[in-house]
């Protein structure tokens, strides 16, 4: 079998990007090290003080539920929009496109604020609570992730004869859409899902203004007096982020992927 | 009794009439071919009996029952796609198996029906794949196997060789063909492929505009056309302009040429009528002198040669009009590029139609000629 040889320029390219990216981890890791006591390496303190803090756990908790809860809402509510937009309602498609650069143009303070103000009537369970208005807030800054991610994973297959072969074998709209569409948009869902996942979790605006205690304030507060803690927290935050990712890989790995979906057309 | 029946079906996209009232009927397992070029609604109509589409009026019923207004889920009609419509996600079996599923079979029942049906598509040993490990033939076996599951009470099929090589198209025709008699399954075929049509079905409707031209037995279409259009589409015909010059004994004058046709006899004097000769059926003759010979001829010299195998056809440059012949490749030689010809018009075996009439009126002789 012929050798496959990588180019000294990729392999350069390669060194400096992994380069730009560990530098700074590497530092952060060196720096959550040092001892608290001596300021020196290496000691496990920072690590072990932030495991051993209930606010940790309670904050990444609710964070991470909200960031469950927001990936729910917004797959229930955009998969069949996306869906439907694409078989019935195509020239809706740059409307909605527009409407998912929204979140990018107004500033989460704006939005905030915003929101604050428009729900400010609406029973305490909803706007007291995290799980209703922050998780609110969160799906529409998810939306552009959510959008993009869902829409070129139905732009991959094809839409109509899927469905219609689906129908004239007797299924609904509803088996039609559980049982073949979302399997083959399942990676697009994923991605969309993860990327919802990471903005959550690092969500720190929207979650500081309304005065709720998640993951990002929680980090901002042991930055103020706690810098090694701090440090560590920031690592764990990446450790999530790529967990998330791996599992991405790990479950979208070994089925058809879209490219070999749009190949069978 | 007719089992499928479309009544005055219409339906228009805007100012496009893609239907304009067809008219169609289907016996219980028969296999009709809509046959058309594209635009001509054929695929429209097999849409609006799936379901997927409603028409504007007309009705569609099945089995006495109108079914115009159900949802394409709950019409049992089994239908392969021009496009590859497997279920990526799905094996081969898990495809077959799809609507079996949806309709709540037992395990051991769908199990049983999946595997027959595979063996019948001559597929028993992919049922574990997943259709990018298919070749296109084989996935619209599969699909073909899928649509069949449910038992469906038609099978629709909409240009389902298309997409595939030439060989293949030919194998899996047959094949289709041959499970179709063998299940008795009524059977609604949509093609632009006149050979692919003509080889397949008990009955064939050429479609144009959104109109039915003309139905009838493969034969009956290429021997008997009824319209132009359908004399033009279903295979090559050269289309001789002539008016009747004596109606008793089935004469003709094409471009100052006298010609003897029976399909002529009774026409009245003066009718313009169009003289429809196949290609197969006119005999030439190199020219001696470089002037037609005989009765019943027509003069010109040989423009091209298209080899088709076991025939080669011949462009002849009339003095009016050109003319196409196929002649057997063995004898070609005498006939070479620049030869003068004389090529003998059939007394028998040629069609008329009259120009006279607006072209969907117009019918075919009575005697069916």
């Amino acid at each position: 079998m012929r050798r496959r040889w990588i180019a000294p320029s990729a392999v350069v390219w390669l060194v400096v990007a992994a380069a730009f990216f560990l530098i700074p981890l590497i530092a952060t890791l060196l720096f959550s090290l040092r001892s608290i006591q001596t300021n020196k390496c290496c000691s496990g303190a920072a690590y072990s003080l932030i495991v051993h803090d209930h606010q940790f756990w309670s904050t990444i908790r609710l964070s991470f539920q909200l960031a469950l809860e927001t990936i729910a809402i917004s797959l229930l509510l955009f998969v069949p929009t996306v869906y439907w937009v694409h078989l019935k309602l195509p020239r809706l498609r740059p409307v909605l496109s527009l409407m998912a650069l929204v979140p990018f143009v107004v500033p989460p303070i704006v939005l905030v604020v915003g929101l604050l103000n428009l729900y400010k009537g609406a029973p305490s369970w909803f706007y007291d609570k995290p799980y209703g208005f922050l998780a609110t807030a969160y799906v529409i800054l998810a939306f552009p992730y959510m959008f993009f991610a869902l829409d070129a994973g139905f732009r991959s297959i094809d839409l109509h004869t899927l469905t219609e072969a689906s129908q004239s074998l007797g299924a609904g709209w509803g088996t039609t859409l559980t049982r073949v569409i979302l399997p083959n948009i399942r990676v697009a869902a994923l991605g969309g899902s993860f990327l919802t996942l990471a903005i959550v979790m690092g969500e720190f605006t929207i979650a500081s203004l309304s005065a709720f205690k998640t993951f990002p304030p929680y980090i901002q507060v042991v930055n103020e007096s706690q810098p090694y803690e701090a440090a560590a927290l920031s690592l764990l935050s990446f450790l999530i982020v790529w967990a998330a990712m791996l599992a991405l890989v790990l479950v979208g790995r070994g089925r058809p992927r879209p490219a070999q979906v749009a190949a069978t057309r | 009794m007719a089992y499928l029946e479309l009544h005055e079906l219409r339906r228009a996209f805007g100012p496009v009439v893609a239907l304009d009232g067809i008219q169609i009927e289907l016996a219980a397992g028969e296999f009709l071919s809509l046959l058309g070029p594209s635009g001509c609604g054929k695929t429209t109509a097999l849409r609006l009996v799936a379901g997927f589409d409603r028409p504007d009026s007309g009705s569609i019923v099945i089995d006495g029952k109108d079914i115009t207004r159900l949802s394409p889920n709950r019409r049992d009609m089994g239908m392969v796609f021009q496009a590859y419509s497997l279920f990526p996600n799905l094996t081969t079996e898990q495809n077959v198996e799809f609507g079996l599923r949806i309709r709540k079979h037992k395990r051991g029942a769908r199990r049983k029906r999946v595997a027959e049906l595979l063996e019948l598509v001559g597929l028993g040993h992919a049922g574990k794949r997943f259709p990018h490990q298919l070749s296109g033939g084989m996935q619209q076996r599969v699909a073909l196997a899928r649509a069949l599951a449910i038992e469906p009470r038609v099978l629709l099929l909409d240009e389902p060789l298309s997409a595939l090589d030439a060989k293949v198209r030919v194998q899996l025709r047959e094949e289709i063909r041959r499970i179709q008699t063998q299940l008795g399954i009524t059977t609604l075929y949509v093609t632009h492929d006149q050979e692919e049509a003509l080889s397949v079905s008990d009955h064939v409707a050429v479609m144009w505009s959104g109109r039915i031209e003309q139905v009838g037995t493969p034969s009956e279409m290429y021997g008997a056309p009824a319209t132009p259009f359908v004399a033009e589409f279903i295979g090559t015909m050269n289309r001789l302009q002539a008016v009747v010059v004596d109606g008793d004994r089935g004469e003709v004058e094409h471009a100052g040429t006298l010609l003897t046709v029976d399909a002529a006899r009774g026409r009245s004097r003066g009718e313009k009528v169009l003289v429809l000769v196949r290609p197969e059926l006119l005999e030439l003759e190199p020219s001696t002198n470089g002037s037609t010979a005989g009765d019943n001829t027509l003069g010109g010299e040989v423009v091209t040669h298209t080899f088709l195998g076991s025939v080669t056809r011949l462009k002849i440059q009339g003095r009016e009009a050109e003319l196409i012949a196929d002649v057997p490749t063995a004898r070609v030689d005498s006939l070479p590029v620049g030869q003068p010809i004389v090529a003998h018009v059939p007394t028998a075996g040629t069609r008329l139609l009259s120009l006279n009439e607006e072209p969907a009126s117009d019918e075919p002789d009575q005697d069916g000629r």
